[in-house]
C-alpha cells in the first residue's frame, strides 16, 4: 500500500503526542496533581494512530478505560483532555468524567468507558444508525484481549454479523487483563481466530507496526463503508505500564517486558521515516520538542483552570 | 376520541411517532413480522417495514446497546425488552451507560431512547416473567419511568416517552392489553413527569399506578358504599415523580395507602411513605400506608398468585385501619 507522506507524519506525530501526554500524565499523577485512576496508553500508540488515521470526523469510536490513545487519535483536543484528567471545569466533561468517561461526540468519540466490554454493544448501536441514515460513515470499537471474553462481545459480533453493520470491532491485544495472562484466560491465541465464528474476515497483525495496523484497518473501513459488514482486527501489541499508574505489574516476565520494549512503535515508525526519506534526525528532534511544548500548554491550561461550581454536581442529568 | 384498548393504544402512540419522525424506530425480539410477544407491534411491520420494525436476536445486551448507541448517533430508538424480569441480562447498557453517559460527558451526549417493557403478574407466567421492577428503575439517576394505566394514557405516555430527550422506560402491564377506554385520536402527547387525579375524595389518598390503580377505583366503590370517600391519585410517571400532586391530595385528605404490585420491602411505595411523612407530617391524621405484594417471587399456582397479588379487599381493609 502506498501512503502518502503526509499521512505517516500525521500518524507519527499522533504517536508522539500520545506518548508525551501520557508520560505527562505519569508524572503529574505520581505528583498528586490528579484524582482517581489513570490507565496508561504507554506502547500501543500504534494502534489507535494506525486505525483512526483510516477514519473522518463522522466516523464513531468506542473506547475503553485505557483511552486517552483513541480520543487523541481520533482528534481529540489536548487541553480539555488534561483538564479533565485534574478534574476542572473547563475539562472535556466539565470535570465530572475523568480520565475513564472522556468524550467528545462532535468528533464522533463516543466515550471511553469504565465497563470493560461496554463499548461493543454501543458501537453496533452507532453502526446501525450509520447504515439506517444511509452516510456511509462507520463505527470502530476498541476493546482488549480481557473485553473479548465477555458475552458482549458475542452479541455484538452476533448482531453485527446478522445485520451487516458497518463496524469494525479493534482488538489491542496486549496479553494482559489486569494481571491475567492471555494464555491463562482464553483457550486460543489468536482472537482474529473468533471472527470464523461470525462469518466475518479476522486478521492478526503487528500492533506495533503502525503502518500494518493502518493498511489493515483501511481495508476492514473499506469493507464496512462499503456495505459487507464487520471484520476484526487483532493488533497484537504491549502495556509499557501496569494497568493502573501505581500498578508495579510483577505479574509481567521481565524477559518478555524487555523483549516487547524492544519492538516500541515510536522508534520504529521514526527509523522507517528516515528509510524512506521523509524526515531526517533533525527533523523528528524539532517534531518531538514541538510535541512536549504542546503537552506542557495543555498541562498549564488544566493546572490554571478553575474546578467547577458546587451546582455543578446537580446539572446534566436530565437532557430538555 | 376512539374506543380502544390499551395495547391497541400503545401501538397507536408508537405508529404516530413513527410517521411523523424518520429518526423513529423500533427493535426487539419477534417485534417484526410476529408482531410481538402480546401483539403490540401488530401491523407495524406492514406498515413501516423490515428496515424500522427490526428483529434482534435473543441477545438483551446488544438490544440495549443497539439503544444506547444508536440514539448517541442521533437517532430515536424504542427498544422492547420482552419481559421487565430480562433487566439483569442488561443492567449494565441501562444503568452505567444509558443513564449516566449524559452526567459522565458534562451534559454532551443525547440519549433520546425508549425502553419498553411488560411487568406484571395475573397470567400463571410464574417467578421469572410476572416482575414489576419499577423500584430498580427509580434508584438510577438518569432514567425516566412511565407507566401508564389506562389506554389513553398507554397512548400519551407513549409518544411522550419517544418526544422525551432522555431514556424512558415504558412499563406496559401485561394484564392491561386487553382494557378498553376513550383515547383521543391523533397525536396526543403526555409528557413524563405528572400524576392525574381519576377521582375526587376527602377521607383517604389512595396513590397507585399501573394495574393498581384500577384496585383502589374498585376499593374507592366499596368504600364510598360506607361513607368513606377515597381520592384516587394516578401516578402514572414514577420518575420524574410529581410530588406536588401526591402531598396535595395527602394534604387535602390526611391519610394515605400507597398501592403497588412490586413486593413491599424496597418497593417504590417506601420512597412515597418517606416523602409524605418529610413534607406532609402536619397534615397526616393517621400512618401511612402501603398495600403491596408479599416478600416472595410471584408463584406459578393460579390461587396463590391472586393471594399475591394486591385485591381491592386488601386497600379497603387498610383503610378502614386508619379510621
Amino acid at each position: 500500500m502506498e501512503i502518502s507522506k503526509e499521512i505517516l507524519l500525521g500518524m507519527y506525530r499522533k504517536m508522539l503526542t500520545i506518548r508525551r501526554f501520557e508520560e505527562r500524565a505519569a508524572e503529574l499523577y505520581a505528583a498528586g496533581r490528579m484524582p482517581g485512576f489513570v490507565h496508561l496508553y504507554v506502547g500501543e500508540e500504534a494502534v489507535a494512530t494506525g486505525v483512526c488515521a483510516s477514519l473522518t470526523d463522522r466516523d464513531f469510536i468506542t473506547s475503553t478505560h485505557r483511552g486517552h490513545g483513541h480520543v487523541i487519535a481520533k482528534g481529540g483536543k489536548i487541553d480539555l483532555m488534561m483538564a479533565e484528567l485534574y478534574g476542572k471545569a473547563t475539562g472535556y466533561c466539565k470535570g465530572k468524567g475523568g480520565s475513564m468517561h472522556i468524550a467528545d461526540i462532535d468528533l464522533g468519540i463516543l466515550g471511553a468507558n469504565g465497563i470493560v466490554g461496554a463499548g461493543q454493544p454501543i458501537s453496533v448501536g452507532a453502526a446501525f444508525a450509520c447504515k439506517y441514515k444511509k452516510t456511509d460513515a462507520v463505527a470502530i470499537c476498541f476493546f482488549g484481549d480481557g473485553a473479548s471474553n465477555r458475552g458482549t462481545f458475542h452479541e455484538a459480533m452476533n448482531m453485527a454479523s446478522s445485520f451487516k453493520l458497518p463496524v469494525v470491532f479493534v482488538c489491542e491485544n496486549n496479553m494482559y487483563g489486569i494481571s491475567n495472562y492471555q494464555k491463562h484466560h482464553m483457550n486460543i491465541s489468536d482472537i482474529a481466530d473468533r471472527a470464523g465464528a461470525y462469518g466475518v474476515p479476522g486478521v492478526s497483525v503487528d500492533g506495533n507496526d503502525v503502518i500494518a495496523v493502518y493498511e489493515a484497518a483501511s481495508e476492514a473501513v473499506a469493507r464496512a463503508r462499503r456495505g459487507d459488514g464487520p471484520s476484526i482486527v487483532e493488533c497484537k501489541t504491549w502495556r509499557h505500564r501496569g494497568h493502573f499508574e501505581g500498578d508495579p505489574a510483577k505479574y509481567k516476565d521481565p524477559e518478555e517486558q524487555k523483549a516487547w520494549l524492544a519492538k516500541d512503535p515510536i522508534p520504529r515508525i521514526e527509523a522507517k521515516l528516515i528509510e524512506l526519506g521523509m524526515a531526517t534526525q533533525a527533523d523528528i528532534d524539532a517534531m518531538r520538542a514541538k510535541v512536549s511544548e504542546e503537552i506542557e500548554a495543555a498541562v498549564k491550561f488544566a493546572e490554571d483552570s478553575p474546578e467547577p461550581g458546587d451546582d455543578e454536581l446537580l446539572t446534566d442529568v436530565w437532557a430538555g | 376520541m376512539a374506543q380502544m384498548t390499551y395495547m391497541e393504544a400503545l401501538r397507536d402512540g408508537m405508529r404516530m411517532e413513527m410517521r411523523r419522525d424518520r429518526n423513529v424506530f423500533l427493535a426487539g425480539e419477534d417485534v417484526g413480522f410476529f408482531g410481538g410477544c402480546f401483539g403490540q407491534t401488530a401491523g407495524l411491520f406492514d406498515e413501516f417495514g423490515k428496515e424500522r420494525v427490526v428483529d434482534t436476536p435473543i441477545t438483551e445486551t446488544a438490544i440495549l446497546g443497539l439503544g444506547v448507541g444508536s440514539a448517541a448517533a442521533g437517532l430515536r430508538p424504542i427498544v422492547e425488552l420482552m419481559f421487565m424480569d430480562f433487566m439483569g441480562v442488561c443492567m449494565d447498557e441501562i444503568n452505567n451507560q444509558a443513564a449516566k453517559m449524559r452526567y459522565m460527558f458534562g451534559g454532551k451526549a443525547k440519549l433520546p431512547m425508549v425502553v419498553r417493557t411488560p411487568c406484571g403478574a395475573g397470567l400463571s407466567a410464574a417467578g421469572q416473567h410476572s416482575q414489576s421492577l419499577e423500584a430498580w428503575l427509580a434508584h438510577i439517576p438518569g432514567i425516566k419511568v412511565v407507566m401508564p394505566a389506562t389506554p389513553a394514557d398507554a397512548k400519551g405516555l407513549m409518544e411522550g416517552a419517544v418526544r422525551d430527550d432522555n431514556p424512558v422506560f415504558f412499563i406496559e402491564h401485561k394484564v392491561l392489553f386487553g382494557l378498553s377506554g376513550e383515547v383521543p385520536d391523533g397525536e396526543y402527547v403526555v409528557p413524563p413527569g405528572k400524576a392525574s387525579v381519576l377521582r375526587e375524595g376527602k377521607d383517604v389518598s389512595l396513590i397507585a399506578w399501573s394495574a393498581m390503580v384500577h384496585k383502589a377505583l374498585a376499593a374507592a366503590d366499596i368504600l364510598a358504599k360506607e361513607g368513606i370517600f377515597a381520592e384516587v391519585v394516578d401516578l402514572r410517571s414514577i420518575v420524574p415523580l410529581d410530588k406536588k400532586a401526591v402531598l396535595d391530595s395527602v394534604c387535602k385528605t390526611g391519610r394515605a395507602v400507597i398501592v403497588h404490585e412490586a413486593c413491599r420491602t424496597g418497593g417504590f411505595g417506601g420512597e412515597i411513605a418517606a416523602i409524605i411523612a418529610d413534607e406532609a407530617f402536619d397534615s397526616l391524621n393517621a400512618p401511612v400506608k402501603r398495600v403491596a405484594a408479599p416478600d416472595t417471587p410471584v408463584p406459578f399456582n393460579a390461587r396463590l398468585e391472586k393471594l399475591y397479588i394486591p385485591s381491592a379487599e386488601k386497600v379497603v381493609a387498610a383503610v378502614r385501619e386508619l379510621f
